[in-house]
């Protein structure tokens, strides 16, 4: 040992030498490096997420008001007959009236203390609530004469007011609410009159107008979105997968199908605007399909799927071993039976996995859908589809930047809590992408 | 090519089930095999031997088409079975493909069942009237294939689950299902274990009963064990066809010996 150590000294295993240091120090700085990047890439995510989740999930819970009304029949049916055609003829202004004495009333009951004008009061309430009560009686016109108890939403800034958006400060230089509404919707809410709690009316409800974000909701958006990855589904699922078969089991290797494969490749590069125009141009321009209808949103969101689909179907296929087409050619079956009873199967979760993420792309798309007239507000919800594919309608994503371009800032806590709902559908898909690959990961 | 005489001496009284005439293959502008004539017998194992990139593979898989399926792959001269020209126009390479099946080098089951590995074949050439009747055809073609024993009680299981001989075996069932008349395979074996190997040799010796064998193998051993023909191929040329025994004791052509020997690899 000490003869070894005597006759090598310099080459000691135990010192590194001036290359091995350099070489450790440039390994060293690399993983820094990489590890700065994630670092950066993690911080991004989580800025972004917690600005979402702080600004949105307070777009799930909703201000209410709980007060006895008294449906007076004078009012609400002069006839008195009941008559569900003829009770019609009273509007929503005809149902103001009773929501707002009710309430006058029902503070008075209380012996809560206050000097606001029965306008000021009245306007405590949210715009949508006669119309909720007016929908209730004629729903049952047997209601009228009777007391009922009703939970109507407040306004959007009394709502603001519980949620830290609103505070008396702001009520001094603000045109819509006034510190005593605030002081009053305090008193009440010691009481349990008023009250926030969980509203599910955002995800089912249509859109309203600027004036009444506390009612804005999600419904027609989603029923829109949903729509169109129907059609997005049901035409580039079968003409994707088709047409990759075609190109990678039967096609001739040539320079027409080299030229297609690149164009589908680039294909999958355009930016989806122009998909928009194309889309604005085919199907709405020269084939007259209507505007701001899911099949027309479908139908451009299709083209720009399909190549997605396409590439990841192709992967896919390739990827099965040939040995599985000669065995399945050896014993005679046909080119096309070696295709569809052998390959393709094996293929499926490739194909089922490329097509969620081109779906799950398509579904936050929003540029193409601006250009069709996706932008409408639409406050009626489409029919079941079929015909419902060529109702009017809104998209998720658009709904979010409609909601941006909105004046009143309780817009932005409902934009917000849109983009949280969008994000939880995308999170749902890639999931279910992801289990498809683990589960049916090479069974070969 | 007066080697070619060869190739008539030693043919006995047994019916000649395929035969080969001027068979050219390219692959491109490869010229990969070279004016080949080749009769194979019914009820006989023929075996293809030579170095490896000779052309063995290529002429096999010339026997029930399989070439079709490589794009740039080019057969000319005359192959028939039974007196009918596979290549003919009318001749639909799947047909043919039921009639001269095909073991491959790797075993490749497909990912299903063991029992839908073998029913496949009778399936889609609709050779079973009900289940009863391809209960039947897979039971016989697993005992036939030796391997009847082995699997009968996970007829369910996945036919890729099994041991590489097994898989070999399987394969072997799956090819005999549809009764075909010529069964070829290229290197069977190349892929198994020594035990596996004898295994599959001993079936080739029983398999010989009823169809006609065409196997390719890179073993010499192999071919004199299995083998009652044998083709000696180089470099795309046939050097030498002829009885097995004669062919391993006294070849006619120097080139054969020198492989034999080893001196070719
Ligand atoms: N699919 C193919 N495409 C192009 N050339 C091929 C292909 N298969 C085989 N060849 C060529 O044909 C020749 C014979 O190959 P092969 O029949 O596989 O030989 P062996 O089976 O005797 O080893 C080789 O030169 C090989 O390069
Ligand atoms: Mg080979």
């Amino acid at each position: 040992m000490t003869d070894a150590t005597a006759n090598a000294p310099a080459r000691s295993l135990f010192t590194e030498d001036a290359r091995t240091k350099k070489r450790n120090r440039a390994e060293a700085r690399f993983r820094a490096y990489g590890l700065a990047a994630v670092i950066v890439g993690l911080l991004a995510l989580v800025m972004l997420l917690v600005s979402i989740l702080s600004n949105g999930m307070s777009a799930f819970r909703q201000t209410f008001l709980t007060i006895p009304v008294e449906l007076t029949e004078a009012r609400l049916d002069p006839q008195g007959n009941r008559d569900p055609a003829e009770m019609a003829a009273v509007t929503t202004f005809g149902y103001l009236p009773v929501l707002a004495q009710s309430y006058i009333d029902h503070v008075e009951s209380l012996g809560i203390e206050h000097d606001l004008s029965p306008q000021a009061m009245a306007a405590m309430i949210s715009g949508e609530a006669p119309a909720q009560l007016r929908s209730l009686v004629l729903e049952d016109p047997s209601l009228v004469g009777q007391t009922v108890t009703l939970r109507v939403l407040v306004s959007g800034r009394i709502d603001g007011f519980f949620k830290g958006r609103v505070t008396m400060a702001s009520a001094e230089r603000d045109a819509n609410v006034t510190p005593e509404q605030l002081q009053l919707a305090q008193a009440l809410a010691e009481v349990g009159v008023i009250e926030t709690r969980f509203n599910w009316s955002f995800v089912t409800a249509p859109d309203a107008s600027g004036q009444r974000p506390e009612a804005a909701g999600l419904g027609v958006a989603i029923l829109g979105s949903f729509y169109m990855m129907l059609v997005v589904l049901v035409l580039s699922l079968p003409i994707g997968v088709a047409a990759s078969i075609y190109l990678e089991e039967f096609a001739p290797k040539n320079r027409l199908t080299d030229l297609i494969e690149v164009n589908i490749s680039n294909l999958a590069a355009v930016p989806s605007i122009v998909f928009g125009i194309l889309g604005l141009a085919i199907f709405i321009n020269f084939a007259g399909l209507p505007q701001s209808a899911p099949i027309v949103g479908g139908l451009v969101l299709t083209l720009m799927t399909l190549p997605t689909i396409i590439i990841a179907t192709r992967a896919s296929l390739r990827a099965v071993p040939p040995s599985i087409r000669e065995a399945a050619l050896g014993v005679g079956a046909s080119k096309m039976q070696a295709v569809f009873h052998h390959v393709l199967p094996l293929a499926a979760p490739g194909i089922l996995t490329g097509t969620i993420i081109g779906l799950a792309q398509a579904l936050g798309e929003t540029a193409p859908l601006l250009l069709i007239g996706m932008v409408a507000f639409v406050r009626d919800y489409p029919a079941a589809p079929p015909e419902g594919l060529f109702d009017p309608a809104s998209a998720l994503p658009v709904q979010v930047y409609q909601w941006t371009q909105r004046s009143d800032p309780a817009f932005v806590e409902r934009a917000s809590g849109a983009i949280i709902v969008l994000l939880v559908f995308l999170i749902v898909m890639n999931a279910i992408a992801v289990l498809l690959r683990r589960r049916f990961e090479r069974r070969w | 090519m007066n080697d070619m005489r060869m190739t008539e001496r030693g043919v006995d009284s047994k019916n000649i089930k395929m035969k080969a005439r001027k068979v050219q293959v390219f692959y491109g502008t490869n010229h990969a095999i070279k004016d080949v004539d080749v009769d194979i017998e019914d009820k006989t194992v023929t075996a293809f031997i030579g170095p490896s990139g000779c052309g063995k593979s290529t002429f096999l898989r010339c026997l029930n088409r399989m070439n079709d399926t490589i794009d740039i792959c080019r057969v000319e001269g005359e192959i028939t079975l039974d007196g009918e020209d596979i290549y003919d126009r009318k001749v639909d390479p799947v047909q043919l493909r039921a009639k001269v099946g095909m073991v491959f080098q790797k075993p490749n089951p497909f990912p299903k069942s063991i029992y839908d590995n073998v029913a496949y074949g009778p399936r889609i050439h609709g050779l079973a009237r009900g289940k009863a009747e391809l209960d039947e055809i897979v039971e016989k073609s697993l005992r036939r294939a030796a391997i009847w024993n082995e699997v009968k009680d996970r007829l369910d299981a996945p036919g890729t689950g099994l041991s590489g001989g097994q898989q070999q075996r399987l394969c072997i069932a799956r090819a005999i299902a549809t009764g075909p008349e010529v069964l070829l395979m290229d290197e069977p074996c190349s892929a198994l274990d020594p035990i596996a190997t004898a295994q599959v040799e001993e079936l080739i010796d029983e398999l010989r009963e009823r169809f006609s064998v065409v196997i390719v193998t890179h073993s010499m051993q192999q071919a004199a064990r299995v083998s009652q023909k044998t083709a000696f191929f180089h470099l795309g040329n046939l050097v030498e066809y002829g009885e097995t025994s004669k062919i391993f004791t006294n070849p006619d052509d120097p080139r054969t010996e020198s492989y034999i020997t080893g001196r070719i690899g």
